[in-house]
Formats: structure tokens, C-alpha cells, sequence
């Protein structure tokens, strides 16, 4: 089937690759259009990053992959988690606070407030699987209600917890000890920046989530309900306990979105942590097509995009904001792509199923079957 | 290649019928005469004119319209909006719509009322609204895709008598199926179709059934025997009293008792809708009984999770193979996993084995004769028969102890459903308990050891396959009787 295989890897890539010429010929239309520079502005984005953008970038993406790690899990079970922003900061929140106490040494702290962060950011989402469960909520109405909540809670606590001998008007919490922070990698040459520790922990959560959906029978579960929940049922899953747990699971992994940020630059969560991060992780999922690899392509896309177009304004004053156009349109175009791609496959696939049938010399007919 | 030198020619004002087994291409000469899927070579031509089918709204401007055999209809919606969905341009929306509905209906007998709420109607109402759909666009060409599999014999009777009228009125009908009395007693003339291609067009007049059957399948058919009852008198499973209340309406299922032994076929005859398929789902966990019980052997089982009750020994074939019994974007051998993913040799410990399932999958692929290039092909690009062999196979993979099979050859062409037949009939020998839910009455009576009628809910006294006849049966399914 080696034909087969080859076809299916040309199908996954058919769909970004398109997606991403249809970003580059609109935004081309769109730049021409405002009478902006058309090539100094892609001959900004496509130089090669200088390396300490590659740090940054690869920082960036290893956040946004755990973010669209999250909102995959949803994904594959039918589940639109539009939660993860509100997930993310309540985790983050609820880990530096525990994290900056100190009142464990050095890794164990950090290992503790991972934990924390699951738990925090599992519970919250866990609001919008038991709605679902049990009331029949959309997790769609409920995670975005649940992310305006969020975001007046945490504003409220931080008020609250924050840590006024700072002495600027940045309000934060208490930094971390030295011993619970992160040390980065110098893996780029060039740069006195470093590549986040963390970006490891969002590998583990890559590999952990392919083997958990791909060769486990709790995976095979949460994968026949995104197909199809009637089937599921009749296979004998529970769903609405499905539902619970995969939505536990995409809060948890969503608590982690902030840990790579908070242990390796920040040390603290206040007004100034990243925010958004969530709905760049939906973007990502797509893009990436629920697949690790996929995703992780998909960050690291996301990532570049922003940090090459910090410098648009200053070298051909152009709005940064132009990233978020490419951004949209890849989105909304890969969406589609996705779908033209899925049926080109499905008949290409008829076809050959057919072909190879009539193919064959003789089938054995129905006197040919064992009795 | 789905169609190869397809060859047929339909006159105006006659029934003619395209007959073969599932896969045999029937459905995709249906898209291309349909127009939603190209031809690679070839012409069609409508009264001499070639024409050139590029999407279904210029099959339906060339007069070709398409009946499928899954209904296209919001419930939700009233007969004339669904008629006029999508085909405002016509005569509106309101009561020049409602004059021209009311004037086909009562063209061609079809007995349509505008403005009945389509959630209301029953199967039989529903077809008819569908093929006024195509009429009042104007076709005069009407494709039946298998247009009885989902009626009762009364109803099929009807839909005969508006073919009929269709064609005195010198519409032509080409007419789908593989129900062979069916064809020989409405068809003007038939095409026989066999792995893509037109094998011979026949007058009905001079064949047989059996004639047929074999042109279709390419050999001689294996005739079906009547068997030893294989009866003991050991309750495998035992149903007293079970009730389950309907949505705010009267109970769908009321006080059914029943009990099957190991070696007996019980079947169960009975108009779709009259809680067949709630039955089913109560005994597999899928529904909660309000009252009474059910027994494995010697097991209280009402209250157990579905999971459960597979994983002790009941197999399951559901009715709507393709929302309850297939992952239809998964591979082969994920579809045969499915339903037994706790169960060897699909599992290790918490670990999906993807060897084992494989390995059964090829196995189950060979003894059932599931007609595929390779079981990583998806349970999609199979056809209806293969699909269902696929789920045969898997079901009596696990050497179940009760069978709850749901019709479990509708839609299935004669090569497929003599095989699941002997399949079923091999298992019974070998001590199996089979709850056989069917449409088709020969189906009932060639493997049930007893039959039973259930009419709104509640089962009727016992038949015997071997003295009970069709109007005996229709009369307790109707409630004439």
C-alpha cells in the first residue's frame, strides 16, 4: 500500500500549502490595494530571522503548540474548546501564586505548580464539560462566558495577592525564587537569548498526546465519538462521561499554555502576561490539522509570522498588523482547503477501491464461502 | 472503475429496472445519469439528444430526476416548503405553489397534502412527497433508488400503483433495486448489472427469479434448505415485562416478554416505527427500562452499561449500519475494533494492539468475503453489502452467546444476504441465541423458529414460521387481524 500512503501524505500537505499560497496572493491584493511596498514587505517576512528572532520564535511556538495541543483534544471529540484563553490565565494565576510563596525548594515548587496549573485550568474547563453533561450547554456558549468570567476573576485575585514592593505600576505577583526558575537553552549561536526549558515540556505533551489518542483504548474511544457519537454509543462509550474527561484533559493541557512563559521569562504573572494566547491555539489546531507534527509546523508558522513583522513598521512602514490579515486568511483558508482536500480524497480513494476490485480476476462467489 | 461499457436505453412511458448486487455500480451510474459524478467516456442521451451532465441541476433541466433511497426532507418544514426548497423560481413560494402540488397530486394519484407538517407523515407519504419533489421540477425521467427497502408490503403496493400511473401518463421510470419479485412484477423491461457492467437487458416476461438471481451473481445461486430446528431448552435470554416510557407520549414499549433459547432464531415482524428499534436499544443499554427485566442466562442485566453487556456475549448488528455500526472515516480495521475495543484481540491491558485487529480484520475480510483492496482502505469507500459482511464478521468474531440483529440484510444485495444468512444459520447450529429484527417477511420465516408481531409497542402471540402465511402476518402488523 505504499501508493496509498504516498497519496495520503500528498493529501495532508495539499491543504496547507494551498491555504498558505491563497494567504500570500490576498494579502499581495490587499497591500497593492492600500498602495503599500507589495515586495519590500514579503522581502521583510521571508528573510532569513536574525538569531535572535529564531529564539523568540521558537519560544513563541512552544507556547502556542501547547495551546493548540489543548484545543485539539477538544477537536478530535467534537468538542469546540473556545476556553483555553480564559483556562490559560486562571492556571497561570493560580500557579505563580503558588509558585512565588516558595514554600517548596527549587523543583519540587516548579513540579508542584504544574500540577497546580493542570488542576486549575482542568477545573475550569471541567465548569463548561459538566454544563454540557448535565444541563446540555453548549461547551461553545459556556467556554467563552467562562473566559469573560475568567478574566474579571483573575484581575480581581491579582488585585488582590499583588505584590506591591515592586515599586512600578505593573501589578504582579511575588516573583519566583531563583531556584524555581526555568533555565533556557543556548541553542542558537549568535544570540545571548536562550530557548525556553519548557520547550520540552510542550514535546512531552505533543508525544503524550499522540500516544494517548492514537494507541490507547481510551484514545480509541474519544476518537470513534468525534466521529460518530451514535456509533460511540452503540460501541458501548459512555459519552457523556467522554465528554467530562476530554474536556478535564483539554483544561488541563490548557493550564500549561502559561508554565513555559511564567518559569522561563516572566517569573510572575501580572497585567502584562501574554494574553490571547488561546485563540491562536483554535488557529493553530486547525492549521495543524489535530495532528502533533502538523501543529507543531503550525506554531512555529505562527510564531514566525509575528516576530518577522515586529519590524514591518519600522523598515517599510507598514502596520505589523498585516500579520493578523495572513493569519486570518490562512485560517479561513485552510478551512476550506481542508474540505476540498477531504472529498478529492474520499473520491480518489472510491475510485481506487473500485479500480482495484475490477481488477481482480475472480471473486470467490457466494457457493465459495465456508458454511 | 466503478461502470464500464455501460450500456441501456429506457423507453418513454415504461418501468425499467436496473438490477445487481451492492457494488455492482448501480449507484454510480445513478450519480452520472444524475449528474453528480462525471463519466470518463461515453454519452447519454435523452430522446436523441446527447447531453452533458455537469451537476444535478442539468440532469433536472434535461428532465432527469432523482428519487434517493435515503429521504431528503425537513422534518421540521411543512410538504410545500420542502417542494419549494430550492426551487422558488418556479411557481413561488405560497398558493401558486400550493395549486401546482395539488394539481400532480391529483395528476398522478399520489394523495400529497401541501401543507401536512412532513414530521407528521409516515414512510410511505414521505416517498411519494419525494417523488412530487422531482415531479414539480419539471423531471420526466424519475431515478428510484431502491425505493421499497424501507416500505412494508402494503406500501409498496401503493408506490407500485403510482409507478404505474407515472408511466400511463408517459413518464419513464428507471427503477433501482434488488428485490426480484418486486422487479419482475413492475418492470417493463430490466438491465442486469454485475461488477460495473451491464451484463444483459431482459424481458420479464421470459425469466424467473431465479434466472435473474443468477444472471446477477454469475452462477448458480445456493439454494436455501430448510433446517432441523436446532431449539434447546435452555433460556439464554429472557425479557419479562419490559416497559420504556415514550417522550411525554404513550409507552414505546410496553410489557414484552420474551424468552430465546440457545439454538433459536426468534423473530420479530412488525411495521417500522411500532418500537422495534426501542426494544432493541433497551436490551443493549442504550435505554433505560422503566419496568421489568432483562436476563442473561441467569444475569440481571437491565441496568448495565452497553459496554457491559457486549463485553458479556451480546452481539450487536444495528439497524442503521451507518450512523450505529461504522466509523465510516476510519480505516477497516478500527470499523472491526469497534464495539469490542476492550476486548481481545483488539486490546492489550489499556493499549490498543493494531497486529491483533489487523490480523483479525484480514481474517474476517476472507471468511466473509468482504470485497476490498486492503483493510486500510475507510468502511466509506466500501458498499452497503461489504460494509455489512464487515459487521457480520465482527460481531461473530467474538463468539457472542445472544445476537440482536437488526434488519440485517436491508440494503444488501442476494450474494451478500445468503451469506449472512448462512452465517446466521451456522451460529444458531452451534447454540447461538438470535433476536432477528425484519422488514422482509421471507427473511422472517426462512430463519426464524418462531415468530412474533409487535404492533404499537406491544408483542403479539406466537407464530410458526412453518404454517404462517403473509396475510396472517400483515394482519397482526396492521392490527387487522
Amino acid at each position: 500500500m505504499k501508493g496509498t500512503s504516498l497519496r495520503k501524505l500528498g493529501l495532508a500537505l495539499a491543504g496547507p500549502v494551498l491555504a498558505i499560497l491563497v494567504a500570500f496572493v490576498v494579502t499581495s491584493i490587499v497591500l497593492l490595494l492600500a498602495g503599500d511596498p507589495v515586495v519590500a514587505v514579503w522581502t521583510q517576512l521571508l528573510t532569513a530571522p536574525r538569531p535572535r528572532l529564531v529564539v523568540a520564535i521558537i519560544n513563541g511556538a512552544s507556547v502556542y503548540y501547547l495551546s493548540a495541543i489543548a484545543v485539539a483534544i477538544g477537536f478530535r471529540m467534537n468538542l469546540f474548546n473556545i476556553g483555553v484563553d480564559g483556562q490559560y490565565r486562571v492556571a497561570a494565576f493560580a500557579a505563580a501564586v503558588f509558585a512565588g510563596q516558595g514554600w517548596l525548594p527549587g523543583w519540587l515548587n516548579i513540579f508542584v505548580s504544574l500540577l497546580i496549573a493542570m488542576l486549575a485550568g482542568g477545573l475550569w474547563a471541567g465548569i463548561a464539560g459538566w454544563l454540557k453533561v448535565t444541563r446540555g450547554v453548549s461547551e461553545v456558549i459556556s467556554t467563552i462566558m467562562l473566559n469573560a468570567i475568567a478574566t474579571g476573576l483573575v484581575s480581581y485575585f491579582l488585585f488582590q495577592v499583588a505584590d506591591s514592593t515592586t515599586g512600578s505600576n505593573v501589578t504582579n505577583t511575588k516573583l519566583l525564587p531563583t531556584a524555581s526558575r526555568v533555565p533556557g537553552f543556548a541553542l542558537i549561536p549568535g544570540t545571548p537569548n536562550k530557548v525556553y526549558g519548557f520547550v520540552l515540556l510542550s514535546m512531552l505533551v505533543g508525544v503524550a498526546y499522540w500516544v494517548v489518542l492514537n494507541k490507547t483504548r481510551f484514545g480509541f474511544d474519544l476518537r470513534a465519538t468525534g466521529r460518530s457519537e451514535t456509533a460511540a454509543v452503540a460501541s458501548g462509550v459512555d459519552v457523556k462521561r467522554m465528554v467530562l474527561i476530554a474536556m478535564l484533559l483539554s483544561g488541563a493541557t490548557a493550564g500549561l499554555v502559561g508554565m513555559p512563559l511564567l518559569f522561563g521569562q516572566d517569573f510572575s504573572y501580572g497585567t502584562t502576561f501574554q494574553p490571547g494566547l488561546g485563540f491562536a491555539g483554535i488557529a493553530i489546531a486547525l492549521l495543524g490539522r489535530n495532528n502533533p507534527i502538523g501543529i507543531a509546523f503550525g506554531a512555529l508558522l505562527w510564531s514566525y509570522l509575528e516576530q518577522q513583522s515586529n519590524g514591518l513598521q519600522i523598515t517599510v512602514g507598514v502596520s505589523s498588523e498585516l500579520v493578523f490579515i495572513i493569519q486570518g486568511v490562512i485560517v479561513l483558508a485552510v478551512v476550506i482547503a481542508y474540505e476540498v482536500v477531504r472529498r478529492a480524497g474520499l473520491r480518489m480513494e472510491q475510485h481506487s477501491v473500485a479500480r482495484q476490485l475490477s481488477d481482480q480476476p475472480d471473486f470467490p462467489t457466494a457457493e465459495g464461502l465456508p458454511v | 472503475m466503478a461502470n464500464k461499457d455501460v450500456t441501456f436505453s429506457a423507453r418513454r412511458g415504461t418501468v425499467h429496472a436496473i438490477v445487481g448486487e451492492n457494488g455492482a455500480g448501480k449507484s454510480t451510474l445513478m450519480k452520472i445519469l444524475y449528474g453528480a459524478q462525471r463519466a470518463d467516456e461515453g454519452t447519454i442521451s435523452v430522446d436523441g439528444a446527447v447531453l452533458s451532465l455537469h451537476s444535478p441541476s442539468d440532469a433536472i433541466d434535461a428532465g432527469i430526476g432523482m428519487v434517493f433511497q435515503h429521504f431528503m426532507l425537513a422534518d421540521n418544514l411543512t410538504v410545500l416548503e420542502n417542494v419549494v426548497l430550492g426551487a422558488e423560481k418556479r411557481h413561488g413560494i405560497a398558493d401558486r405553489a400550493r395549486a401546482e402540488i395539488e394539481r400532480i397530486s391529483a395528476e398522478y394519484g399520489l394523495n400529497v397534502h401541501p401543507d401536512d407538517l412532513v414530521a407528521d407523515l409516515g414512510v410511505g407519504i414521505r416517498q411519494r412527497v419525494e417523488i412530487l419533489k422531482v415531479l414539480y421540477r419539471g423531471a420526466k425521467i424519475l431515478i428510484l433508488d431502491e425505493p421499497t427497502a424501507v416500505l412494508v408490503p402494503q406500501e409498496v403496493d401503493e408506490l407500485f400503483d403510482n409507478l404505474r400511473e407515472l408511466k400511463s401518463e408517459g413518464l419513464t421510470v428507471i427503477f433501482i433495486s434488488h428485490k426480484l419479485d418486486e422487479v419482475l412484477s413492475l418492470a417493463d423491461s430490466i438491465t442486469v448489472m454485475r461488477r460495473g457492467i451491464t451484463v444483459s437487458t431482459v424481458d420479464p416476461k421470459s425469466v424467473t427469479a431465479r434466472q435473474l438471481a443468477e444472471l446477477m451473481v454469475g452462477s448458480e445461486l445456493p439454494s436455501p434448505s430448510t433446517e432441523e430446528s436446532t431449539v434447546t431448552d435452555r433460556p439464554v435470554l429472557t425479557i419479562s415485562d419490559l416497559t420504556l416510557a415514550g417522550a411525554g407520549g404513550p409507552d414505546v414499549v410496553k410489557d414484552v416478554s420474551l424468552t430465546i433459547r440457545a439454538g433459536e432464531v426468534l423473530g420479530i415482524a412488525g411495521v417500522e416505527g411500532n418500537g422495534q428499534a426501542e426494544l432493541v436499544e433497551a436490551i443493549m443499554g442504550m435505554r433505560d427500562p422503566s419496568a421489568g427485566r432483562i436476563l442473561l442466562e441467569d444475569t440481571d442485566i437491565s441496568d448495565w452499561h452497553t459496554r457491559e453487556i457486549r463485553e458479556a456475549g451480546v452481539g450487536y448488528i444495528p439497524e442503521d449500519r451507518q450512523r450505529h455500526a461504522l466509523l465510516l472515516g476510519a480505516p477497516l480495521w478500527e470499523n472491526v475494533m469497534l464495539g469490542h475495543q476492550t476486548q481481545k484481540p483488539n486490546v492489550r491491558g489499556i493499549w490498543v494492539d493494531a497486529a491483533g485487529a489487523k490480523a483479525a480484520t484480514e481474517r474476517i475480510a476472507a471468511e466473509y468475503d468482504v470485497r476490498t483492496p486492503s483493510i486500510l482502505v475507510t468502511a466509506h469507500s466500501l458498499s452497503g453489502g461489504n460494509q455489512q459482511k464487515l459487521i457480520v464478521g465482527r460481531e461473530m468474531s467474538h463468539s457472542p452467546r445472544v445476537l440482536i440483529a437488526a434488519h440485517p440484510t436491508r440494503g444488501v444485495d442476494v450474494g451478500a444476504q445468503a451469506a449472512i444468512w448462512e452465517q446466521i444459520k451456522k451460529a444458531r447450529r452451534e447454540g447461538l441465541a438470535v433476536l432477528l429484527i425484519s422488514a422482509d417477511l421471507d427473511e422472517l420465516v426462512g430463519l426464524s423458529d418462531t415468530i412474533r408481531v409487535i404492533l404499537r409497542g406491544q408483542l403479539s402471540g406466537e407464530f410458526d414460521p412453518d404454517v404462517v402465511t403473509a396475510e396472517d402476518l400483515g394482519a397482526a402488523m396492521t392490527g387487522a387481524g
